[in-house]
């Protein structure tokens, strides 16, 4: 299920979250609705986390990671990085890279397996990308547009990305993510789709300006109408009971 | 330039999405949602005029451009369209692309135009919408109009144009410069008085344009005047009526002139007896024993004014005997002349007496033995002018020729119709005097003379305008032997009429 949601009237709501399947980053609000609406939604699953990068609420923007690995900026403080590591599960690696381009959640998205990374990047970042995500790295753009982080999302089931990307952009695109992909909108016609979503395996959450139309466009190409956290272990059973029986 | 590297370039499929409104399938925009559901998000018609009031004269049908001038146009003319737009308020926050009127019964009083526009909204997608204007037509009559409808003959300045002469010919000459010109198209009221024409109009300033015009083309006086109507001692402001008085000399073209003495002794001793040979803003005369010519302009001619000897009316025709040239030709002022010296008679004499004149003519290279020419009889004249008589001791001659006549060749050709025509003034006629139908018959004379004087005088019909007679069919019996002496108009010189009203037909109908 997507639920729509707003950070102190902003629809941007993927600027102030991170969430991936392991864990969830929310920015520090001057209320708790914002946390809270993820807490209903994610508690007992996964930590949601408050937290600030190099004093910045825009942690969205800021750092990527996924369910192996979270990549955080140089600018982020010492105290920071030690509130991260101590909240984080145990297996998610956390890690300050030296790059020049600081934010990295514009420059790079990704999933479990795969990351699409800004043209720019160090050769080093790129290395660190793989090796602390775990993800098989590729530079690309998302219809002209370098940074490939804000215009497009995608989880392990699916993607969705800016508007003007062309059917040839998208079969090339969704042939190296493995995930079926769709061009659309997000937030009433915003095509800056990473700033109004962000969604894991399970669950998203959009902007509140987004429309129904733009939800079941949301809802049908990340699966989320029968996600559930242990879908993937009730799948296994099933098919491990027909096997059985 | 791609394609010039040579390098290899991927297709571009533009994709479809769905609208974020309403989920139709559509191409990609700027603000990814379908037209009608960007309509219906923004108005870009919202504060444009949709219902405006224009005034209409319904007597001459102008429409008021404020604050007072009035546009004339017809219902649904492109005209109409440009004021209608022009009305409209804030529409520079649009683009314009298209406007048409829509059908609507004229005497709704209501004229309806769509307009299309377009308007950059929401990031830089740019939305075209149609709407429609209304625009009540209040009737209102123009300040022109009122004042025509109050009184149709609320003069303000009249002009009247005098020559104190026997004849028409001068008007005859004049109306066709005024139509010419359209001198008088500001005219209120056009009347034929006795010798001369009043000309009425409802501006001071007009009436001093035409004034103006006279004054350039003949050789006037003027004097004016004005009469207080009423005035408004608070505000400061008077009301006249002007009327100007222009005399045009009476000196005409073919008038035997004796020069006074002081004027010929200015002159150069010209004359005294001289012949005006044309008459512009400027008297032409020629002294028909030497050749000498010269101009007087209208100052010059009022400060010594003098009236003519003889005039065109007492010519008398006389048959040519015998012609002995005296002098080559010379050419004065685009016209040709020979000195020569004939032996005439008068046709009237002719079987009674054999009375014969030995005369000196300016006319050598027309006459010939046994042609007729007119000229002025100072033998058998008993004129009593007074500046003749400070000439003591001038000898007469016994006849002045002044032109070739061509009575006798016209004879045949009486009562046949032209091929050409003349426009005319829409003149009232004072017939109060009861003197009709005498009048109306000496009139007509005159303008078949002054038809013929057209006919024989290139340079007289140079100025004025010739219409082709529709009407006239070349009659079979007008065969090419008959038709080569007499003078006439080649076709090149006549003008097509041009026939949009029938107001002209009308106007010609008074004539012929």
């Amino acid at each position: 299920m997507a639920t729509r949601l707003q950070f102190e009237n902003s629809c941007e709501i993927g600027v102030f979250s991170k969430l991936t399947n392991a864990y969830c980053l929310v920015g520090i609000g001057g209320s708790e609705n914002f946390y809270s609406t993820f807490e209903s939604e994610l508690s007992g699953v996964i930590p949601v986390i408050k937290t600030s990068i190099g004093g910045m609420r825009i942690i969205g923007r800021l750092c990527a990671g996924n369910k192996n690995g979270l990549l955080l900026p140089h600018t982020t403080t010492d105290q920071e990085l030690q509130h991260l590591r101590n909240s984080l599960p145990d297996g998610v690696v956390v890690q300050r890279i030296d790059e020049r381009l600081s934010s990295l959640g514009n420059c790079i998205a990704c999933n479990d397996h795969v990351a699409l990374t800004h043209t720019d990047l160090d050769k080093e970042t790129e290395e660190m990308i793989a090796d602390t995500l775990g993800v098989e790295v590729f530079r690309q753009t998302i219809a002209g547009n370098i940074l490939v982080g804000s215009y497009c999302a995608f989880s392990n089931n699916g993607g969705l990305v800016h508007p003007h990307t062309s059917i040839e952009d998208l079969d090339e695109l969704s042939t190296l993510l493995q995930v079926p992909l769709v061009a659309g909108t997000v937030n009433r016609g915003s095509e800056v789709i990473a700033a109004g979503l962000t969604v894991n395996d399970w669950t998203a959450f959009t902007g509140s300006d987004t429309t129904a139309t733009e939800l079941s466009v949301i809802e049908s190409v990340f699966k989320l109408r029968e996600a559930q956290p242990t879908a993937i272990v009730d799948e296994m059973r099933k098919s491990l009971i027909d096997s059985y029986v | 330039m791609a394609e010039v590297a040579g390098m290899f370039t991927v297709q571009q499929t533009i994709g479809n999405v769905l609208c974020c409104k309403c989920g139709i399938s559509m191409q990609p925009n700027a603000a990814n949602m379908c037209a009608k559901c960007l309509r219906s998000e923004v108005d870009i018609t919202e504060g444009l005029q949709k219902h405006v009031v224009i005034v209409h004269c319904p007597e001459c049908d102008g429409y008021l451009q404020p604050p007072r001038s009035w546009i004339k146009a017809q219902l649904e003319s492109k005209e109409l369209l440009t004021f209608c737009i022009k009305r409209l308020k804030n529409l520079n926050k649009v683009k314009l692309v298209n406007a048409e009127f829509i059908w609507t019964e004229p005497h709704s009083k209501r004229i309806k135009v769509r307009l299309r526009v377009q308007k950059e909204v929401l990031n830089g997608a740019v939305i075209e919408q149609s709407y429609v204007v209304e625009y009540v037509v209040q009737d209102q009559m123009c300040e022109s109009c009122s004042k025509v409808q109050a009184n149709p003959d609320q003069w303000v300045a009249a002009v009247q144009l005098r020559q104190h002469v026997s004849h028409r010919r001068t008007f005859f000459y004049l109306e066709q410069l005024i139509l010419k010109h359209d001198a008088a198209n500001r005219a209120i009221k056009i009347q034929q008085s006795d010798q001369g024409i009043d000309f009425f109009f409802g501006h001071r300033s007009h009436a001093l344009k035409f004034v103006d015009f006279v004054s350039r083309v003949v050789p006037v006086r003027t004097r004016n005047d004005k009469q207080l109507v009423s005035h408004d001692h608070k505000s400061n402001t008077f009301n006249y009526k002007y009327t100007f008085s222009v005399e045009i000399s009476p000196i005409c073209r073919e008038d035997l002139i004796c020069l006074p003495p002081k004027l010929a002794s200015s002159l150069g001793n010209i004359g005294p007896l001289v012949i005006c040979t044309k008459v512009s803003n400027s008297i032409a005369l020629l002294d028909p024993f030497t050749l000498r010519h010269c101009f007087l302009d209208a100052d010059q001619y009022w400060r010594a004014s003098f009236k003519p000897l003889l005039s065109s009316r007492q010519l008398v025709e006389y048959v040519v005997l015998d012609v002995d040239v005296v002098y080559a030709e010379v050419n004065i002022g685009g016209s040709k002349y020979v000195l020569a010296d004939v032996q005439v008679a008068r046709v009237s004499d002719f079987g009674k007496n054999d009375t014969i004149f030995y005369v000196r003519t300016y006319l050598g290279h027309l006459l010939d033995s046994g042609d007729y020419a007119l000229g002025y009889d100072l033998y058998g004249a008993n004129s009593n002018d007074f500046e003749l008589e400070k000439y003591k001791g001038l000898v007469l001659p016994e006849v002045i020729l002044i032109k070739k006549s061509y009575e006798e060749k016209r004879q045949k050709k009486r009562g046949k119709p032209r091929c050409w025509k003349l426009k005319s003034l829409n003149m009232e006629v004072d017939n109060s005097a009861g003197k009709g139908r005498d009048q109306a018959h000496k009139m007509n004379s005159e303008y078949e003379q002054f038809l013929r004087d057209l006919e024989e005088n290139p340079d007289l019909r140079f100025n004025i305008s010739l219409y082709r007679d529709k009407e006239y069919q070349r009659s079979e019996t007008t065969s090419v032997a008959d038709g080569e002496d007499v003078p006439s108009i080649p076709l090149e010189e006549l003008l097509g009429d041009l026939d949009l009203s029938d107001i002209y037909v009308e106007e010609d109908g008074i004539r012929e």
